[in-house]
C-alpha cells in the first residue's frame, strides 16, 4: 500500500503544522510582556495575508501587486457595517468576506484574460483605485484620518477585547488558514494550480480550465485577505487608508518572497520576521525603510527561492543524520 | 469501430500574416489506426497540432472529432471529448512529481472542487486513492513506475517523453496526438516507444503523429499523409506513399 | 474658455512629466524587458541632488542642474551593475521585483539622508507668468514642456536611427538570438538604466520648481508614469510620451470638474481601460508578445 501514499512532504507536513501551533498556543506562557504578544497577534494578521497571496502567487503563479487592497476593504467593511451601521461583527465578517469576494470576482473575471506581468499591472491599478476610494468616499470610511470607534469583535456577550484574546483569535484563523492552504497543495485543485504554474498550455491540453482556475484562486486568496481585514480593524478598533496603499502590497510581496513563493511555510517565515523587525529599528527614519528594500533586492538576488528551501533542507539533513546514526 | 474515421479535418487553413502555414488541408483519421503525418520543416505540421488541440484557431475549414465539431473551442474542451497530446519539446510540469505529473492527466477523472480540496472531506480522500493507484498503473505500464516520487525536473530526456506519454495517457483519451515523440531517442528507447504506441491501438486508441523518423513511419503506420507548404501532397498505406512521385520529388529533390 | 485652457496647459505640464517617466520606462524595457519601477525615484532623486546642489552647496542653478542629473545617471549605472549584473536568477519578474525594492533602497536611503523635509528649487527663469491666448502660463512650465518634448525627439531618434538604439531594440525582442548576433546584451541593459535614470533625473529637475521634492513624491509620479507609457504603448517612445500628455490632460479635466481627490484614480483606471481593451497602448502596434492566453 505505501505505493499509494501520498505525496511524501504530507505527513512531516502535518507533524510540522501541529508542533508550530502547539508553539503558538503556549507562547503566551512565557512571553515577556504583553507588548510582545501585541506584536505577535499582528504578525498572524500578516501571515494570514500571506498565506492567501501565496496561495495565488505560489501556487498558481499569478502575480498580484494590489493584493492590499483586498485587505482594506474587508477591513473598511467589516469596520463600517459595525462603527457606522451597529451590526453584530460576527455578521459583518462574513459580510466583508462576502464583499470583497464578489469585488474580487468582478477584478478577477476580466483581469486574469491577461498574462504575466500584465496582469500584475492591472492589479496595480486595482489596488490604488481601491486606495483612493478609501480616502475619498469620507462619508463612508472616515477619510485620510480615518473611521475611529470600531468595536471590537463580539459574539453574543463575549467580547475579545484584551491582547490576549485577540492573541487567540487571530491565530485560530491563521490556524484555519494554514490548514486550508496544506490541505489545498495536496489535493486535486491544488494539482491543477501547480500544473498552470508549470506549462499553462500543458495543463489546458490536459483537460484544466485554467482561466476559471485562476479566477476561483484569486477570489480565495482575496477571501483570505478579507478575513484577515477584519481581524485587523476589529483589534485595534480603528483603520485608515494608508494603511492599504501600494507600499503595504509591496510588504506583502516582500514577505512572500522572503519566505519563499510556494513554499508551505513560506509565509510564515517571510511575516513573521518581516513583522518582527521594525521592532528593532523604530529609532531610525529611514533605516527601516532602507532595510526592507535591501532586504527584498538581496533575496531576489542571490536567494529568489527564499528562505523555506533553507529550513526544509536543514530538517532533511537533520533526518538523514538521524537514520544513518540510528543505524539500519 | 474501426474504419469509421474518428477525427476529420475539413478545409482547414490557417496564416500569420502573409506567411500562409496550412491550406485549405483535408483528411481523415480512421478510428483504431494509427495514422502518420509526414513532410519537411515548415510543413505545417506542428500548426496542425495546435489547430486540432485548440491553443491555435484556423481561418478558415473545420475539425470534426467524434462527432463534435471542435471550432471554438478551447483546448480544456477537447481534451474531456478525448483528445490528448504530447508536444514536441516535452511540457513537463517540473516543479511536481513524476506520479503528480500523471495525475493531471487524470484531472478530468475527478471531481473535488475547491471546497473538498480545502476541508480534504472523505469523498475526496477516496477519490484521490483511486486516482493514484490508476496514475500508477499508466507509469507501470510506460515503465516509470519506479521514478514515481521523483521529481519530474530530474528526469532524462527519454524518460520526459515517456512521462508525456504517461500523462496523455492517464486521460484515457480516444485519440492520442504524438509530436515528435521519438526527437533524440535513442535507438532502444524509440522501440521501447513504438512497442507503447502499438500497445495503446490495440486497446482501441487512435494514434496521430507527427515524424521524421522514416523508419519508424514506415513500420509503425497504417495510413500516412504527407504535407508539403500546408498541402497535402499524398496520402496513403505506407507502401503506396513510398511509391508516389510527388513525396519522392518533395524528399529527394527533382528528377531522380 | 480660458479655464478650458487653462486646465489644459497645467495638464500638458505635468504630462509632459509623466511623458519624460514614461520614456524612461520605454528605454528600460525595449532592452531588457523589464519593467522598472524604480524610475520614479531617479526623478525624485534628480531633483534632490540638484536642490541640494543649489541650495545645500551654494551652486549656481545651471551647475546644480547639470550635477543633479548626471549625479543620478552614475547612481542608476552603478545600480543595475550591482543588481541586474549579479542576479542569480536574471528571469524577467524576479528582476521586476528587484527595482521595486530598488525603489524601497532609495527611498529610504533618502529618508536617511535628508530626511522628510520637502525640497525645493528656484525657477529657472523668474517666476512672472505669461499671458498666452487669455490663459496664465508660468515660464517655469514652458521650461518643462519644452525640454520634455526636445528628450522626447532626441530619445525617438536615437531609438530608431542609431545603431545602438536599433541594438537595443533588438534585445528586448530576443535576448538570447540578440546576444548571439553578438550584441553586447549587458552593456546595453547597464546604457539603458543610466539613460533612463538621466531623463528620470531631468524631469525631476524641471518639474521641482513647480512642485518642491521630498523622499516619498517618487512613488506616485514614477506609478503614473507607467500607467502613462501603458496607455500610450510600451514600445513606442512617441507613444510613451504622447500617453503622458493625455494622462496629464485627463487628470486636470477630472480635477477641474470638481472631482478633486479623485484625479489620482485617472491614471490607474485608464491604464486598466487600455490594459483591458488596448494593451499594446494607443500607439503600440501588434508588438510581439501576446497578452490573452489561449
Amino acid at each position: 500500500m505505501s505505493k499509494y501514499r501520498y505525496s511524501q512532504a504530507t505527513a512531516p507536513r502535518w507533524f510540522s503544522l501541529s508542533v508550530f501551533l502547539a508553539f503558538v498556543a503556549v507562547f503566551p506562557a512565557v512571553s515577556p510582556n504583553a507588548y510582545f504578544l501585541n506584536i505577535l497577534g499582528f504578525a498572524g494578521i500578516y501571515v494570514l495575508l500571506c498565506t492567501g497571496l501565496n496561495i495565488l502567487m505560489g501556487y498558481a503563479g499569478q502575480v498580484s501587486l494590489g493584493h492590499a487592497a483586498f485587505w482594506g476593504l474587508g477591513a473598511y467593511i467589516s469596520g463600517v457595517l459595525t462603527a457606522k451601521f451597529g451590526w453584530p461583527p460576527v455578521v459583518a465578517l462574513a459580510a466583508s468576506v462576502v464583499g470583497t469576494c464578489v469585488v474580487a470576482l468582478a477584478v478577477g473575471i476580466p483581469t486574469l484574460r491577461l498574462k504575466g506581468h500584465y496582469l500584475a499591472m492591472a492589479t496595480l491599478g486595482v489596488g490604488m483605485i481601491f486606495h483612493t476610494f478609501f480616502v475619498q468616499f469620507a462619508d463612508l470610511t472616515g477619510g485620510p484620518s480615518g473611521l475611529v470607534d470600531v468595536p471590537s469583535f463580539s459574539v453574543g456577550s463575549i467580547t475579545i477585547g484584551t491582547t490576549l484574546g485577540n492573541y487567540y483569535f487571530i491565530w485560530a484563523w491563521v490556524a484555519i488558514g494554514l490548514m486550508g492552504a496544506l490541505n489545498l497543495s495536496q489535493s486535486r485543485m491544488g494539482r491543477a494550480l501547480n500544473a498552470i504554474k508549470g506549462s499553462e498550455i500543458a495543463a489546458e491540453c490536459m483537460g484544466v480550465d485554467t482561466y476559471r482556475y485562476k479566477v476561483i484562486i484569486f477570489v480565495l486568496s482575496a477571501a483570505y485577505a478579507a478575513i484577515a481585514g477584519s481581524l485587523y480593524v476589529h483589534s485595534i478598533n480603528f483603520v485608515a487608508p494608508a494603511t492599504f496603499g501600494f507600499m503595504s502590497s509591496v510588504l506583502l510581496l516582500t514577505m512572500v518572497v522572503v519566505g519563499g513563493i510556494g513554499a508551505f511555510w513560506g509565509p510564515v517565515i517571510g511575516a513573521c520576521i518581516l513583522s518582527l523587525l521594525p521592532e528593532y529599528l523604530r529609532a531610525y527614519e529611514g533605516l527601516e525603510v532602507l532595510l526592507y528594500g535591501l532586504i527584498l533586492v538581496g533575496v531576489m538576488m542571490f536567494m529568489p527561492n527564499g528562505l523555506a528551501p533553507l529550513f526544509s533542507n536543514l530538517r532533511l539533513r537533520f533526518r538523514s543524520v538521524n537514520r544513518a546514526e540510528g543505524g539500519g | 469501430m474501426r474504419g469509421e474515421a474518428i477525427l476529420s479535418i475539413e478545409g482547414v487553413s490557417k496564416s500569420y500574416g502573409g506567411l500562409t502555414a496550412v491550406s485549405n488541408l483535408s483528411f481523415q483519421v480512421a478510428a483504431g489506426a494509427i495514422k502518420a503525418v509526414i513532410g519537411p520543416n515548415g510543413a505545417g505540421k506542428s500548426t496542425l497540432f495546435n489547430l486540432i488541440t485548440g491553443i491555435e484557431a484556423p481561418v478558415s475549414g473545420g475539425i470534426v472529432f467524434d462527432g463534435c465539431h471542435m471550432n471554438g473551442l478551447k483546448p480544456n474542451r477537447r481534451a474531456a471529448l478525448g483528445l490528448a497530446r504530447t508536444f514536441q519539446t516535452p511540457q513537463i510540469f517540473e516543479n511536481m512529481t513524476v506520479l503528480d505529473n500523471v495525475l493531471v492527466g487524470r484531472h478530468l477523472h475527478g471531481k473535488a472542487g475547491l471546497f473538498a480540496a480545502l476541508f480534504f472531506t472523505g469523498a475526496s480522500r477516496r477519490e484521490d486513492l483511486a486516482m493514484r493507484s490508476r496514475g500508477f498503473e499508466v507509469l507501470e505500464k510506460v515503465g516509470l513506475a519506479d521514478k514515481a516520487h521523483e521529481e519530474a525536473g530530474d528526469l532524462a530526456c527519454g524518460q520526459l517523453k515517456l512521462l508525456e506519454m504517461a500523462r496523455a495517457l492517464a486521460l484515457e483519451p480516444k485519440i492520442v496526438l504524438l509530436d515528435e515523440f521519438a526527437a533524440g531517442l535513442t535507438r532502444q528507447e524509440t522501440e521501447h516507444m513504438m512497442t507503447i504506441v502499438r500497445g495503446i491501438r490495440d486497446e482501441g486508441v487512435t494514434v496521430l503523429l507527427v515524424e521524421h523518423d522514416m523508419h519508424l513511419v514506415m513500420n509503425l503506420s497504417d495510413e500516412i499523409v504527407v504535407l508539403n507548404f500546408g498541402e497535402k501532397i499524398g496520402e496513403g498505406t505506407p507502401e503506396e506513399i513510398q511509391k508516389d512521385e510527388r513525396v519522392i520529388e518533395v524528399y529527394l529533390g527533382t528528377e531522380v | 474658455m480660458t479655464e478650458l485652457l487653462q486646465l489644459l496647459i497645467s495638464g500638458l505640464t505635468i504630462g509632459s512629466v509623466y511623458g519624460l517617466v514614461a520614456v524612461g520606462f520605454c528605454m528600460v524595457y525595449n532592452t531588457t524587458g523589464v519593467i522598472n519601477f524604480a524610475q520614479g525615484e531617479f526623478v525624485m532623486l534628480g531633483g534632490m541632488m540638484a536642490a541640494t546642489a543649489s541650495s545645500g552647496f551654494g551652486w549656481p542653478l545651471p551647475v546644480a542642474l547639470v550635477f543633479g542629473v548626471f549625479s543620478v545617471t552614475l547612481i542608476g549605472l552603478i545600480a543595475e551593475k550591482l543588481t541586474f549584473g549579479l542576479s542569480r536568477k536574471p528571469e524577467v519578474l524576479n528582476l521586476i521585483i528587484v527595482t521595486i525594492g530598488l525603489a524601497i533602497v532609495i527611498q529610504g536611503g533618502v529618508m536617511m539622508i535628508w530626511g522628510t523635509f520637502p525640497k525645493e528649487l528656484p525657477a529657472f527663469s523668474g517666476e512672472a507668468s505669461l499671458k498666452v491666448l487669455g490663459a496664465r502660463v508660468t515660464p517655469q512650465a514652458i521650461w518643462v514642456i519644452g525640454v520634455s518634448v526636445l528628450i522626447m525627439a532626441a530619445v525617438g531618434f536615437f531609438m530608431k536611427k542609431s545603431v545602438t538604439g536599433t541594438a537595443m531594440r533588438a534585445a528586448s525582442s530576443d535576448r538570447g538570438t540578440a546576444s548571439l548576433m553578438g550584441i553586447p546584451v549587458g552593456r546595453l541593459s547597464t546604457l539603458s538604466f543610466a539613460v533612463a535614470a538621466g531623463i528620470g533625473a531631468l524631469a525631476g529637475v524641471i518639474i521641482t520648481p513647480l512642485t518642491m521634492t521630498s523622499y516619498d513624491h517618487g512613488t506616485l509620479i514614477g506609478l503614473k508614469g507607467f500607467c502613462a507609457a501603458i496607455i500610450g504603448g510600451m514600445g513606442n517612445v512617441y507613444g510613451a510620451f504622447l500617453g503622458g500628455l493625455i494622462l496629464g490632460a485627463a487628470e486636470a479635466f477630472a480635477a477641474g470638474s470638481g472631482g478633486s481627490g479623485y484625479e489620482d484614480a485617472v491614471a490607474f483606471l485608464l491604464l486598466i481601460v487600455l490594459l483591458l481593451v488596448r494593451p499594446s497602448g494607443l500607439l503600440g502596434g501588434t508588438g510581439g508578445e501576446r497578452v490573452v492566453k489561449v
